[in-house]
C-alpha cells in the first residue's frame, strides 16, 4: 500500500483534542494513510463526510461523493485496487446498498474499509438513535459465504485508535473490515489523544514485498488440510503484478482465472472462509476484567461496553463476583477465548442494543463438558442500558 | 481455464495481431475467443488491439473495466489487463481508480443492458463529473448472456425473449442521454464502421475527459433469430442500413429518424476534467492543518 510521506505529517492531528466521534474516525482512517474517501451523504454519518472533505485535500486526497452508495463502494474498490487506502462510510440502509460489492471485494480478497455509523432500524429507523442492527449483515448481507473483520469500539478514543487498526487488519488479512459506530457514539465528543507522526508511522505495519512475492499468485493459497494460508500481496492494476484478468465470478485458487469446477470453486469458497475463521485467535481482539473469581461475566461490544464496565465495578463493590469479557472485535467470533471464559463462569449477561445479533452466536460456544452455560441476553434500542438495569439482572441471576 | 480448449499448436495460419492479444500470449499466436456465431465483439476486439499495437501505446497506462455481459469474455482477445466489475457499476470503479491514480486512464466496456438499464445513474454522473475515462458502449439491443430479453436500446415492435408479441416501450438514445449530462466527446458508430471507430477509439484516448463511443453490433443467437434475421450477412444488413449519418439526418422528421440509428461524431468539446481540479486543490491546500 502506498503512504504518501510528504503529506503523512498533516495527516496525524497530533494533540489532545476534543472531538465528535465521527471527526475522530475521520481523524484514525487519515492517520491510517487513507487518500480517497467516496461516500454518499446519510445520517448519522454526515459529520465523517464532510471532515474527510476538508481534510483530504491537505492530507494529498482526494474526496468524492458519488451518486448513492453503491457507486460510494465500488469507486472505493476501484482506488483499493490502485494500491491506495481507502475508505466509505454510510449507515444501515446504505450498507444494506453496499452488500453485493462488500461480497464481490470478499470474493476478490479487496482490503476496503467500511465505516458503519449504526442507526435505528429496520426501514429508515430513527435516524439520530444508536442501534447496533447490522451486525449480522455486516457478516452474512451479501450474497455467498464469506467473512469479514468488524472492529468495535465504544469511546472516541478507540474510535481513532480501532480505525487505524481496521486498515492494518484489512491488509494483512486480505479483507473487507467494518467499523461499527453507531449514532450515539458518532456524536458524543471526548477527548482524544493523538500520538506524533513517528509514532502512528511504527503503527502502521505495512508489508514490503519482493518482486517475486508479488508474482506469484493473485489470491490466497492454502495447504491441502486449509490450515495454512499464505495470503499473497494484492494485485495492483497499472503495474507488471496484475494478472491479465480479474474476473468477478469465482476462479481457481491456483491460476486466479475464472473457473467452471465444482472441486476447485469448493477450494476457492473455502479459503476464503477459512482464512478469517481458522486464524481467529490472531484477529480477535478481547479484552478482559476480573474473569479469574467470576461466577457471572457480563459479555458486551460496542457502546455497552462502558454500561457494562460500570455495573461491574458497582456489582464488586457490592462483593458480588463479576467479571467482563469485553470483545473489540466481533467478527470473527473469538471461539478460543470464549472455550476460557466458559470453564471459568456459570453464567453469562449479555447487554446488546438490539434484539441479541451475538448473543445467538455466542450460545453455540456455551457449553462445558455437555452442561450448558445460560446466556441471558438484555435487549435494548435507540439509547445505552441504564447500570442498575445490569446489576439487577446480575443478582437475579445469581440467586 | 477449465473449460477453453487450448490447442497444442495454432492449426489456422496466425493473424497478425494474434500474439498481441491476451489468449494470444498464452497459445503461441492464436487467440481464443468464446463468441457466438456471427457475433461483432471478436471484431471490436480486434479494432482495439489494432489501434494499441499500431500506435504503439503504453498499455499499462489503459486498464479496461470489463462489465458483465457477453463482453465478459473480450479479454481473451484483448491485449491489455482487464478487471472484471459487477453488472453496472464499471464506471463507479473506473472513477475510483482515476481518482485514486491518476496517471491511469481506464477504458470501460459496457453492454446496453449494463449502461443504460442497472448503470445509467453511474453513466449520468460519469459524463456529468467529466473523468477522464473511455466508455466503450456495446449496443446489441438485448441482454445476450442471460438469452437475449429486451433491453433499453431494443427497437419498438421486434421480439426478443421476454417479448414475445413484440417490444412495447420506446428505446433510449445514448448520445441524446450522454449530450444531455455534458459529455465531452460523443461518437457512435456500428461493426460495419470499425475503421472509423479505431479513429475514434485513438481520438478517444487523446482526449481528456470523458468519451463515450457506442458501437451497434449484430446479435445473431437472440436478437437475429427472434426477428426473422437468423444469418448474420441479415442482420448485419439490418443494422448497415438502419445506420445514418449526421448529414443524412439532418432536416429528417422524428418519424423518419425512429428506430434509426445517427452515427458519427456528435460532440466533441474540451470541458476542465475532474482529476485535474480534484489534484489541483492539494497543491493549493496540501500541507495545511
Amino acid at each position: 500500500m502506498i503512504i504518501d510521506d510528504e503529506y503523512y505529517e498533516n495527516a496525524v492531528l497530533t494533540g489532545t483534542h476534543l472531538l465528535m466521534g465521527n471527526y475522530a474516525m475521520a481523524e484514525g482512517c487519515l492517520a491510517a494513510g487513507a487518500r480517497f474517501f467516496a461516500g454518499y451523504p446519510i445520517t448519522p454519518q454526515s459529520e465523517c463526510a464532510e471532515r474527510m472533505s476538508e481534510r483530504l485535500p491537505q492530507c494529498g486526497g482526494v474526496f468524492m461523493q458519488m451518486e448513492d452508495e453503491i457507486a460510494s463502494i465500488a469507486a472505493v474498490i476501484g482506488a483499493t485496487m490502485t494500491g491506495r487506502r481507502a475508505l466509505t462510510a454510510t449507515s444501515g440502509p446504505g450498507f444494506a446498498l453496499m452488500q453485493e460489492c462488500m461480497s464481490w471485494a470478499a470474493l476478490l480478497e479487496i482490503p476496503i474499509v467500511v465505516g458503519n455509523v449504526q442507526r435505528v432500524g429496520p426501514g429508515s429507523g430513527i435516524v439520530t438513535l444508536p442501534h447496533h442492527g447490522d451486525v449480522t449483515q455486516a457478516r452474512r448481507g451479501g450474497n455467498g459465504d464469506y467473512e469479514i473483520i468488524m472492529v468495535a469500539p465504544s469511546t472516541c478514543q478507540e474510535l481513532f485508535d480501532l480505525s487505524f487498526e481496521a486498515f492494518n487488519l484489512a491488509d494483512e488479512w486480505r479483507v473487507p473490515t467494518v467499523i461499527m459506530s453507531d449514532a450515539l457514539l458518532g456524536h458524543i465528543h471526548e477527548k482524544v489523544v493523538i500520538p506524533s507522526a513517528d509514532e502512528m508511522r511504527k503503527r502502521l505495519r505495512l508489508r514490503k514485498y519482493t518482486p517475486d512475492e508479488r508474482l506469484k499468485f493473485a489470491f490466497t493459497q492454502a495447504d491441502k488440510a486449509l490450515e495454512n494460508f499464505e495470503i499473497t500481496p494484492l494485485p495492483i492494476i497499472g503495474t507488471k503484478y496484475f494478472p491479465w484478468w480479474i474476473a468477478s465470478t469465482t476462479h481457481s485458487t491456483k491460476s486466479g482465472l475464472l473457473t467452471e469446477n465444482a472441486k476447485q470453486a469448493f477450494e476457492t469458497i473455502q479459503i476464503k472462509s477459512y482464512k478469517i475463521l481458522k486464524n481467529e485467535d490472531k484477529i480477535a481482539m478481547v479484552e478482559k476484567f476480573n474473569l479469574d473469581d467470576a461466577d457471572v461475566a457480563f459479555m458486551a461490544y460496542g457502546i455497552p461496553s462502558r454500561t457494562a464496565m460500570e455495573a461491574m465495578n458497582i456489582c464488586r463493590k457490592e462483593g458480588l463476583k463479576v467479571g467482563f469479557f469485553r470483545m473489540k472485535t466481533v467478527w470473527p467470533i473469538p471461539v478460543t477465548e470464549l472455550k476460557v471464559l466458559m470453564e471459568q463462569v456459570k453464567a453469562i449477561i449479555f447487554p446488546e442494543i438490539n434484539l441479541g445479533q451475538i448473543a445467538g452466536e455466542i450460545e453455540r460456544y456455551a457449553c462445558v463438558d455437555g452442561k450448558k452455560i445460560p446466556v441471558h441476553l438484555i435487549p435494548h434500542t435507540s439509547g445505552l442500558h441504564t447500570p442498575s438495569q445490569l446489576v439487577s439482572k446480575v443478582k437475579e441471576v445469581l440467586s | 481455464m477449465s473449460y477453453i480448449p487450448i490447442p497444442k499448436s495454432p492449426e489456422k495460419p496466425e493473424h497478425p495481431l494474434g500474439p498481441f492479444t491476451n489468449t494470444g500470449k498464452l497459445t503461441g499466436g492464436l487467440p481464443i475467443h468464446l463468441f457466438c456465431r456471427g457475433c461483432g465483439y471478436g471484431a471490436v476486439g480486434q479494432a482495439i488491439t489494432r489501434v494499441f499495437v499500431e500506435e504503439n501505446i503504453d498499455i499499462k497506462k489503459y486498464p479496461f473495466i470489463v462489465n458483465v455481459g457477453c463482453y465478459s469474455q473480450m479479454p481473451l482477445v484483448l491485449p491489455g489487463d482487464c478487471f472484471m466489475a459487477l453488472h453496472g457499476r464499471g464506471l463507479a470503479v473506473a472513477t475510483g481508480i482515476k481518482m485514486a491514480n491518476p496517471e491511469l486512464k481506464p477504458i470501460s466496456i459496457h453492454g446496453d443492458g449494463d449502461l443504460l438499464a442497472i448503470g445509467t445513474n453511474h453513466f449520468v454522473h460519469a459524463c456529468r463529473r467529466n473523468i477522464d475515462v473511455v466508455i466503450i458502449l456495446l449496443n446489441n439491443k438485448v441482454f445476450g448472456m442471460t438469452g437475449g430479453q429486451t433491453a433499453p436500446t431494443t427497437p419498438t415492435g421486434y421480439r426478443a425473449t421476454t417479448a414475445p408479441y413484440g417490444f412495447e416501450e420506446e428505446p433510449i438514445d445514448s448520445v441524446e442521454l450522454a449530450k444531455a449530462c455534458g459529455a465531452t466527446y460523443v461518437a457512435r458508430w456500428t461493426t460495419a464502421n470499425l475503421r472509423q471507430f479505431m479513429k475514434s477509439f485513438k481520438t478517444a484516448l487523446d482526449h481528456k475527459g470523458v468519451s463515450l463511443i457506442e458501437i451497434v453490433s449484430q446479435c445473431i443467437t437472440y436478437f437475429g433469430r427472434k426477428n426473422k434475421m437468423a444469418e448474420p450477412i441479415q442482420t448485419f444488413r439490418f443494422i448497415k442500413d438502419n445506420a445514418i449519418t449526421i448529414q443524412q439526418a439532418k432536416g429528417k422528421s422524428p418519424e423518419e429518424l425512429k428506430n434509426k440509428w445517427i452515427i458519427g461524431e456528435h460532440v466533441n468539446i474540451t470541458k476542465p476534467e475532474l482529476s485535474e481540479i480534484k489534484y489541483d486543490l492539494i497543491k493549493r491546500h496540501g500541507g495545511k492543518k
